[in-house]
């Protein structure tokens, strides 16, 4: 018990001295070291593969590929996003990619076959979602069944869905000019830098609004540098990625202008703020976390779990949905294999990759955009090199398995220091 | 020591189906003092907390609190009286911090947003008054605690909101031996402050180390409720294991002694 003495000294934590930027960062390691690790290694893997890929393919680092990746990793991260609600209960929904197959062929065929406009078509694919996810969770929560078993179900059977919704196999194309501008045209290089600017804004302005409401009521804050660099850090890396794709990346200019950000990332951007600040910021993620904490704990403190649990089901569902619009909306067109082959293995790796656990409780909805890029860069780079789609699969499980392995490895290494 | 119980039981029955766990039981619990209740494994304990916390509803009987008549129907019940029950198994979680474990299910907000600061001091001075000083931040995981950390942090949970009675189940049993102190010198703190506090625990030890008064359970039924300082050692575990002890405990009347329910318990007047 050398800790529980040791720290004696220390006094009540209210009255703690403010933390220099010397502890945080110790802090941070500590933290580390203890199996708390969050997305450093989604982090480290980007440099790492970013680094190797533009080495042996400069064309890698063109703006045209950086725009690429983008529009590609779309569709996986915003299912993965989805997933990571359903991973933080310890759940798994395999279905999630056919679900969005299944909402994107409803799209295509309110919007296509039946013509109604692309608000209704979206709407439609977006209820689809909701209601598949509700009939998961009910299952799940209140048959009991677990939910690896109804999500199997779900994968074969809304496979078959899909081929009914396309007459046995026939491709449905979207041609919708705002459906199809989702994930192919792109922002005014000017608008891009408003909306970077407003990002950077808010986002200090959340800082430091907490920062100084922590320090009017004398609780311990980070330090003040540290505040900064994150804001900093944030304006650095929205100033270079939008300054990088406001860049021409047309062949020839004379036909077309291709430049600006692709319409799919602020999307991307408002439903990860959205979402984190629901799952972070509201007594509903918070009870979130505490049922993939501790369900008993949690129905104790009188949580509704299987409320929860049903919940979870549905956003995980309905992000399947918006997922599917945008891969209807890339490849121009659905047919019966949207969101099936690798979609879904694809969504898992990233949030887990990202730094979700697989076993409940751990997660945030940025893991899946920080793993949903590490997926997009290798598909993309290994593509960049030639290599087959066998290739490819056999990276990517492998770094899934990585991924996973780190995160049981963690948690091992947590509970080892929890009993210390 | 005040005259008047918090909490006062009076002819408590309760069965599970023909099984009689609990058969006209008296209890009560004071403000400022700490009631030890006792009693071997199955001899209704844990049914009678539970018929406290409202868990379970009783066959007949009759509860008061704090003067008046009440009736608790669920734990939602025994809460909005002030009852709060520590669980030996905790029921923390352990990937949430401490204040959050302690406001979880009752959230501080302002509109829809979680108001962080004012869960964070009001868990700081909650700990402060119970002189906790041994958690070196609110914001470290419930995971990265000792095991008396971990009781603390549920006891302190217990006592955030105001409550009156708090009911301990075994709080001692899986800590070693300088948490242990810590845990029952933190108990002894909460009836100090003027709490009343029952402590279940098999530990003898414990129980003559903080109690006020000593509540002995034999087969269901409450067989003494006396002041620590007027029994022995000796004589609470006659009471734990026979039921008697000299003066105290049951009659030797066989007609009120579990009749049918255990038929040993009768006849092991010498044990110990």
């Amino acid at each position: 018990m050398s800790t529980t003495t040791a720290v004696k000294q220390d006094g009540p934590s209210s009255v703690a001295p403010a933390t220099t930027v010397g502890s945080h960062v110790r802090d941070y390691w500590r933290r580390v070291r203890g199996g708390d690790i969050g997305a450093l290694p989604a982090v480290l893997g980007l440099l790492v593969l970013c680094t190797i890929f533009s080495i042996l393919r400069p064309s890698f680092l063109s703006a045209g590929n950086f725009a690429n990746l983008f529009t590609q990793g779309a569709a996986v991260t915003l299912i993965a996003m989805g997933l990571v609600f359903v991973l933080l209960l310890g759940e798994i929904d395999l279905s999630a990619g056919f679900a969005s197959g299944v909402c994107a062929a409803v799209l295509a065929n309110v919007v296509t076959v039946l013509g109604y406009p692309w608000y209704v078509a979206v709407a439609a694919a977006v209820l689809t979602g909701m209601v598949i996810g509700t009939i998961l969770g009910l299952l799940v929560a209140k048959i009991g069944i677990p939910s690896f078993v109804v999500t199997l179900a779900g994968f074969l059977a809304f496979q078959g869905v899909v081929l009914l919704l396309m007459e046995q196999g026939r491709n449905i194309s979207v041609r919708d000019p705002v459906l199809v501008a989702i994930a192919n045209r792109n922002l005014p290089p000017l608008l891009g830098w408003a909306l970077a600017a407003v990002a950077v804004a808010g986002y200090a302005a959340v800082q430091l609004l907490r920062y100084r409401n922590r320090a009017a009521r004398g609780l311990v804050t980070d330090p003040m540098a540290v505040v900064l660099a994150r804001i900093g850090g944030l304006a650095v890396i929205l100033g270079l990625a939008v300054y990088v794709l406001n860049l021409e990346r047309s062949r020839n200019v004379l036909i077309s202008s291709l430049k600006g950000v692709p319409i799919v990332v602020p999307i991307i951007a408002v439903l990860l703020v959205v979402w984190t600040f629901v799952l972070h910021r509201t007594s509903y993620g918070r009870h979130i976390y505490a049922v993939g904490g501790n369900k008993e704990a949690a129905r104790r403190a009188g949580i509704s779990v299987d409320r929860i649990r049903i919940s979870v089901f549905v956003i995980c569902s309905t992000m399947a949905a918006i997922g599917g619009i945008v891969a209807a909306s890339r490849a121009n067109s659905v047919d019966p294999n949207t969101g099936g082959s690798n979609v879904l293995l694809y969504a898992v790796g990233a949030a887990v990759i990202g730094g979700t656990s697989l076993f409940g409780g751990k997660g945030r909805v940025l893991d899946a955009v920080l793993g949903g890029a590490v997926v997009a860069v290798i598909d993309n780079g290994m593509g960049l090199m030639g290599y087959s789609s066998g290739v490819k699969y056999v990276v990517t499980g492998v770094v899934l398995l990585l991924a996973a392995s780190v995160d049981a490895l963690s948690r091992r290494r947590a509970a080892a220091g929890g009993s210390r | 020591m005040s005259a008047t119980p918090l909490l006062e039981l009076r002819g408590i029955d309760k069965s599970f189906g023909p099984v009689q766990v609990l058969r006209d039981v008296a209890f009560a619990a004071y403000p400022g003092e700490v009631t030890a209740l006792v009693g071997d494994n199955g001899a209704g304990k844990s049914t009678l907390v539970k018929c406290i916390s409202g868990i379970y509803p009783t066959d007949a009987g009759q509860f008061v609190f704090d003067g008046r008549p009440v009736s608790i129907h669920s734990p939602r019940d025994a809460a909005s009286l002030g009852i709060e029950v520590v669980y030996q198994d905790l029921a923390l979680c352990d990937n949430l911090d401490i204040v959050q474990n302690m406001f979880l299910g009752r959230e501080k907000r302002s509109g829809i947003v979680l108001d962080e600061p004012t869960m964070e001091q009001m868990a700081a001075e909650t700990l402060d008054g119970l002189s906790v000083r041994t958690v070196k931040s609110l914001r470290q995981h419930v995971s990265s605690l000792s095991g008396g950390q971990r009781q603390t942090v549920a006891i302190a949970k217990a006592v955030l909101w105001n409550s009156k009675l708090v009911i301990l189940d075994e709080p001692t049993a899986a800590l070693g031996v300088a948490q242990t102190a810590q845990v029952l010198e933190l108990v002894r703190r909460l009836a100090d402050n003027g709490l009343a506090v029952v402590l279940i625990s098999h530990n003898m030890n414990d129980v003559f180390a903080v109690s006020d008064r000593v509540a002995a359970l034999y087969l269901g039924q409450m067989v003494a409720q006396v002041k620590t300082t007027d029994i022995t050692h000796a004589q609470v575990v006659e009471l734990i294991t026979a039921g008697r002890s000299g003066g105290l405990g049951l009659t030797g009347d066989p007609a009120t002694n579990g009749n049918g329910a255990a038929p040993a318990g009768s006849t092991t007047g010498g044990v110990s």
